[in-house]
């Protein structure tokens, strides 16, 4: 069914690529910018900031082709790739990632405006490495074909691996190593699974690797535990999820700021997009067994993220620390499985993107001035950089999701999510543990504002200069994003109700095989859980019964 | 005219974006006439709104105001929607009101500072997040002011934030208040789930008709609105930020941390009290908590040195009045000691602020004395609000309101509530006649310049006037905002004046003995401590969560990706080492290889044969 629709919209729309043309400009823009000499870095650094303002623009372009209304595939592209192995290159956007999509088009020029000044050798090949990196993270947010998405997967770990190995700090190469180590073994765990999926197809079937032809293949639950645990072992590393999160602050830590911003804004993201993805609705019997293990880790994440980020002296590390708690938040609202989590969780990965990309750049920002961000170094700055400092709090508030900015929004119905979720587990403990995180949060990043901004001033921070205009260019979109996001957060929630709605179902539906009588006890058995906390009456009336 | 509702929330908003974005670049007047006109028009706009209300109600007793949907997920709505009745009016009436006057004396008190914009840039956005708190119509927008007037709070706690010190006061209230506010999370989430709304009527509405009394959710609900109402309201045992709160400047000292903000959990009750109602046991909890503070608050107060730290004392205490009428039932008498104790309590605090501008910043009593000749308007107006405070009968409002608690406290709570409201009242007039004498009478310590202008004086004395006059208008009050008024006992009210002036008189004896500047005893010091709370929290807490987290910096579970490294590289040295290029430590290596595949060879090949014969044997 689903494929059909998939083959009908791309056979129908012959029209203007244009989800291609986003994915595959960056790429061109690489390719451009090698015609021009190294020397002339202004005009490298001039060219890619329009080239990918323009790719900005031309994203936006896709709302208006996006019906919000629908929860499928939409603006589909397909077409024969590889066909004796049935590899297609398809893609296709539904509400969840249209929106990172646009998350990724929107940091990148900023990622670019912002190291305009700290990126001082081989200028040329950093920003290749960065439009690479811009295509193959669009690339694999669009992609519909498992396949393909595996290549823009592994496509995003170059560039990465090159940001931090050559423009990164002093202890670079050893902290490339761990990121790289560690995201190759997920990674080649899920192209097993992948394989194994492939080679399930029932037999005399057309080969294929359409995402959509896999949605609601019948797997027995000891199958779906392994490729479940494949895929999700790949995406937690990537999340990272506690505890396979200790490559991440090591890598943020030398990371160049693009790198970090890079890293933070979107690349985690993509952990949690392919729990959205791949690894819930492909797997849905694994996941109802999983969930409390999954809720679990999201909230030990929380908690031990926010315990290790308060002992940081490194800003950055704090910064890191604090991702590490924040993404525990998205994991626990798609633990939930209610529309609320779901959507809290997608809102969540934007923000986070938003508001953690923006930390990094402030740091950037103190980190060229004073080539130090230890908080230990500074004090005081407010005074000498007062605008600076406004831009900071209104950062640090919504880090910490005060309402009336985007972080509120999203962690509120992520734990509103958890809280009415009627699955067969309670989730209401690890909501109020996972609380705790909110106050730890105020806790540990009001200390890192005052430590950093207040207090007596550093003699050394004295000619420190307030932000320029190429930071304000840099800073200004962020923080109304920031606002824009908290006050009429609907203009982005109401496009993704039905693909929330859609992953829901498919991560909820069981696919057990009809043989498999060992996995059909063990989901019964939830089931009877389930029904038996609606007797009791704990599991309530849903929001949408109740409204108004 | 009540169509202009959202204009009282958007004025200060709007002045709080002028000041913050223009701030520095205004001129010093310009600022001032935004900073002060915006929280002016906004009190002009709740008087009209307020002299329309009386004129002609509106049907229903309500009027609430759509503005926008904030957002929508699977059926659940919460809109930006203003709700406005009596109980809204009078809040903002005080708000607005107490507000203005102020705001007027800020532009005096902060006259020197650099960051005066920045001041009432926050000053603004503080008015305009309380005036959304009372406004709201959901909770949780009501939820967005009340983290908004604690963002407030916590910037102007660290307005001069050159001290370390006083970093560490904002964050401390901050944090501790946030611990409550996690709890009223916690009951927005219960709600939603249960009930399946958040706006607060309808809540209240299907809450009475789903709920039984005394059943297990409302009593989970509101003992965590309660949790959240203790910790913006210093309530015991969430007490322990305010009088660190007090490192602010005085004016904000004045404002949030004695007139509106520290009351916004007696309005969160007030507010929900149909909800309370259906939870006895927490509606014991409420009298229980408000009972225990207002003494805790009242010994302390007594024994500060520092004169903003006795009024910040004084607040909780007082606030404890509050809490114990609401959990007797008697919302409307705890709105009401709101309502006189925000005149009143911010009096005395701008007049605190006045002794200090005299005095460069010495705030402790036992170094001031006699400047009731040097400051006569400061002196007047303190000690009437000092009257109030006290509870004075007759005169002052401060009595009408406290009587009407002990009142409510002894028909509805019985003779121990009232007891202990009674202690608290004698506790109170001991404790500001104290400072009182301490500060103004006597001989003259401390050098002292004469007052200030107008701009001081004006806000004093309008305040001092409603310090007295608030009272008289109590049966007006109680039925504006409940329908219907009760009267006091007079045998009680005679009681409560004799205690109350009975505590300045032992006051006054023991000022005449020199009592009050003998040195500490251990209790004294206690007491002043705050009964040892920051002690017993920062071991129980802040230590452990440091000491982990210090002890953890390096992250234990990197050393599991650490360690697999390492045993890789172990083994690589390993392997290294027998490549050393001599032939008698190859054939070493082979020798021994070949001994132990023999012994492997030996030891596992036995008892194979041994274990096919048993199997051989045992089958028939």
């Amino acid at each position: 069914m689903e494929l059909e629709v998939v083959r009908q919209t791309a056979d129908a729309a012959g029209g203007f690529p244009w989800l291609s043309a986003v994915t595959w400009l960056p790429m061109l823009g690489a390719l451009l910018l090698m015609a021009v000499p190294r020397e002339n870095t202004g005009l490298l650094k001039g060219l890619t900031l329009a080239w990918t303002v323009a790719i900005f623009g031309l994203s936006l372009g896709l709302l208006s082709g996006f019906d919000g209304l629908n929860g499928g595939f939409q603006l589909v592209e397909s077409k024969p790739w590889i066909e004796a192995f049935g590899i297609r290159y398809a893609v296709g956007v539904d509400g969840i990632s249209l929106y990172l999509v646009l998350l990724s088009t929107f940091l990148t020029p900023l990622i670019i405006l912002g190291s305009w000044t700290a990126i001082e050798k081989r200028v040329k090949e950093f920003l290749i490495c960065f439009l690479v990196l811009e295509t193959a993270m669009i690339g694999a947010l669009v992609s519909l074909d498992i396949f393909l998405f595996y290549i823009f997967w592994e496509l995003m770990l170059i560039p990465m691996y090159l940001l931090i190995g050559v423009w990164g700090g002093t202890n670079r190469i050893q902290a490339t190593i761990k990121f790289f180590l560690y995201t190759a073994v997920g990674s080649l765990l899920m192209l097993a699974a992948i394989f194994y999926m492939y080679a399930q197809r029932p037999d005399g079937s057309a080969p294929t690797f359409l995402l959509t032809d896999y949605y609601g293949m019948r797997f027995s639950l000891k199958e779906q535990g392994f490729l479940f645990g494949a895929f999700a072992l790949a995406f937690a590393v990537k999340v990272p999820m506690f505890p396979f999160h200790t490559w991440l602050p090591r890598a943020h830590v030398e990371a160049p700021t693009a790198g970090s911003v890079v890293l933070a804004g979107v690349l985690l993201k993509m952990g949690t997009y392919g729990f959205v993805r791949f690894a819930m609705p492909l797997f849905p019997d694994a996941v109802q067994v999983a969930i409390p293990y999954i809720a679990g880790l999201a909230v030990i994440g929380i908690v031990y993220g926010a315990l290790l980020a308060l002992a940081q002296g490194d800003v950055k590390k704090l910064v890191a620390y604090s991702s590490v708690s924040h993404l525990g938040f998205v994991m626990l609202g798609l633990a939930a499985l209610t529309p609320q989590g779901f959507e809290g969780a997608v809102l969540q990965m934007i923000n986070h993107g938003i508001s953690t990309g923006a930390l990094f750049l402030l740091v950037g920002v103190i980190y060229e001035r004073r080539h130090t961000r230890n908080m230990a170094d500074f004090g005081g700055l407010s005074r000498v950089m007062p605008w600076f400092a406004v831009i900071f709090m209104i950062v640090t508030l919504s880090s910490i999701a005060l309402p009336g900015t985007n972080g509120f929004v999203g962690e509120f119905l992520v734990f509103m999510g958890a809280f009415v979720s009627d699955g067969p587990y309670d989730l209401r403990w690890y909501v109020a543990v996972g609380a705790t995180g909110v106050i730890l949060g105020a806790f540990y990043m009001l200390w890192m504002f005052q430590r950093v901004m207040f207090g007596p001033k550093n003699p050394k921070n004295d000619g420190m200069r307030d932000l320029s205009k190429r930071e304000w260019t840099v800073l200004a979109p962020l923080v109304v994003a920031i606002f824009a996001l908290g006050v009429f957060p609907n203009f982005i929630l109401k496009n993704i109700h039905p693909s929330v709605d859609r992953a829901i179902q498919l991560s909820t539906a069981s696919v057990l095989r009809d043989d498999d009588a060992e996995g059909k006890a063990t989901i019964e058995a939830l089931q009877k859980r389930k029904e038996a906390r609606k007797a009791e009456g704990r599991a309530p009336a849903t929001a949408a019964e109740g409204a108004r | 005219m009540l169509r202009l509702a959202w204009l009282l929330p958007a004025l200060p908003f709007a002045g709080f974006v002028a000041l913050a974005l223009l701030g520095r670049r205004l001129p010093r007047a310009t600022a001032t006439a935004v900073g002060v006109g915006s929280v002016g028009l906004a009190f002009a706009v709740a008087v009209a709104i307020g002299a329309a209300w009386l004129a002609a109600p509106p049907a229903g007793g309500a009027y609430v105001q759509h503005l926008w949907r904030w957002f929508d997920v699977a059926g659940f709505a919460p809109d930006v929607a203003l709700f406005v009745d009596p109980l809204a009016l009078v809040m903002c009436g005080v708000v607005t009101g107490v507000g203005f006057l102020i705001h007027v004396y800020a532009t005096e008190y902060m006259r020197d500072e650099p960051g005066y914009a920045r001041f009432f840039a926050s000053m603004n956005l503080f008015v305009g997040s309380m005036l959304t708190l009372v406004l709201a119509d959901d909770l949780l927008l009501l939820y967005l002011g009340w983290e908004g007037v604690g963002l407030c709070s916590y910037l102007l706690i660290g307005f001069w934030y050159r001290d370390a010190a006083n970093g560490r006061a904002a964050r401390k209230a901050f944090v501790v208040t946030r611990v409550g506010d996690t709890a009223f999370a916690i009951a927005l989430f219960l709600i939603v789930r249960e009930l399946g709304t958040l706006e607060i009527d309808e809540v209240l509405v299907r809450a009475a008709a789903q709920w039984p009394a005394g059943g297990t959710l409302a009593i989970l609900v509101a003992a965590l609105l309660l949790a959240g109402a203790a910790g913006k309201s210093a309530q015991a045992p969430l007490q322990v930020w305010l009088p660190d709160a007090m490192a602010g400047p005085t004016p904000v000292s004045a404002l949030i941390h004695a007139a509106t903000m520290v009351t916004a959990g007696v309005y969160l009750i007030a507010r929900m009290n149909v909800l309370f109602a259906l939870a006895p046991p927490v509606m014991t909890a409420v009298m229980i908590v408000g009972a225990a503070t207002l003494l805790l608050g009242a010994f302390s107060a007594l024994a500060q040195r520092d004169l903003k730290r006795v009024l910040a004392y004084s607040t909780i205490s007082q606030i404890g009045y509050m809490f114990l009428a609401l959990g007797v039932g008697a919302w409307s008498a705890a709105v009401f000691h709101l309502m006189t104790h925000a005149f009143f309590k911010a009096l005395l605090f701008l007049g605190a602020g006045a002794v200090l501008l005299a005095t460069h910043h010495e705030g402790d009593v036992l170094k001031l004395g006699g400047l009731r000749r040097r400051l006569p308007v400061t002196f007047w107006t303190f000690v009437i609000g000092g009257a109030a405070l006290a509870g004075v009968p007759l005169v002052t409002a401060g009595f009408f309101s406290k009587d009407a608690i002990l009142w409510e406290a002894w028909s509805r709570g019985g003779p121990v509530p009232w007891a202990v409201g009674l202690l608290g009242a004698f506790l109170t007039a001991l404790y500001v006649s104290r400072v009182i004498l301490l500060t103004f009478f006597g001989e003259q310590k401390h050098a002292a310049e004469p007052e200030r202008g107008l701009r001081i004086q004006l806000p004093l004395v309008a305040l001092a006037a409603l310090s007295i006059g608030g009272g008289w208008v109590h049966g007006g009050f109680d039925r504006f905002l409940a329908g219907d008024a009760h009267g006091g006992e007079a045998l009680f009210e005679v009681v409560a004046a004799v205690i109350s002036l009975a505590g300045v008189g032992v006051a006054w004896l023991a000022w005449r003995r020199g009592l009050w500047a003998r040195p500490d005893g251990a209790l004294q010091r206690f007491w002043r401590s705050g009964w040892g709370f920051d002690a017993v929290y920062h071991t129980l807490f802040v230590r452990p969560y440091v000491w982990f987290a210090r002890a953890n910096a390096r992250d234990v579970f990197d050393r599991g990706a650490d360690a697999i490294a390492g045993l890789a590289r172990g083994g690589n040295r390993l392997l290294v080492a027998s490549q050393d290029g001599r032939v008698r430590t190859y054939v070493a290596g082979l020798a021994l290889g070949a001994v132990v595949l023999l012994a492997i060879g030996v030891i596992f090949a036995r008892p194979e044969p041994a274990g096919a014969e048993t199997a051989t044997e045992v089958r028939p």
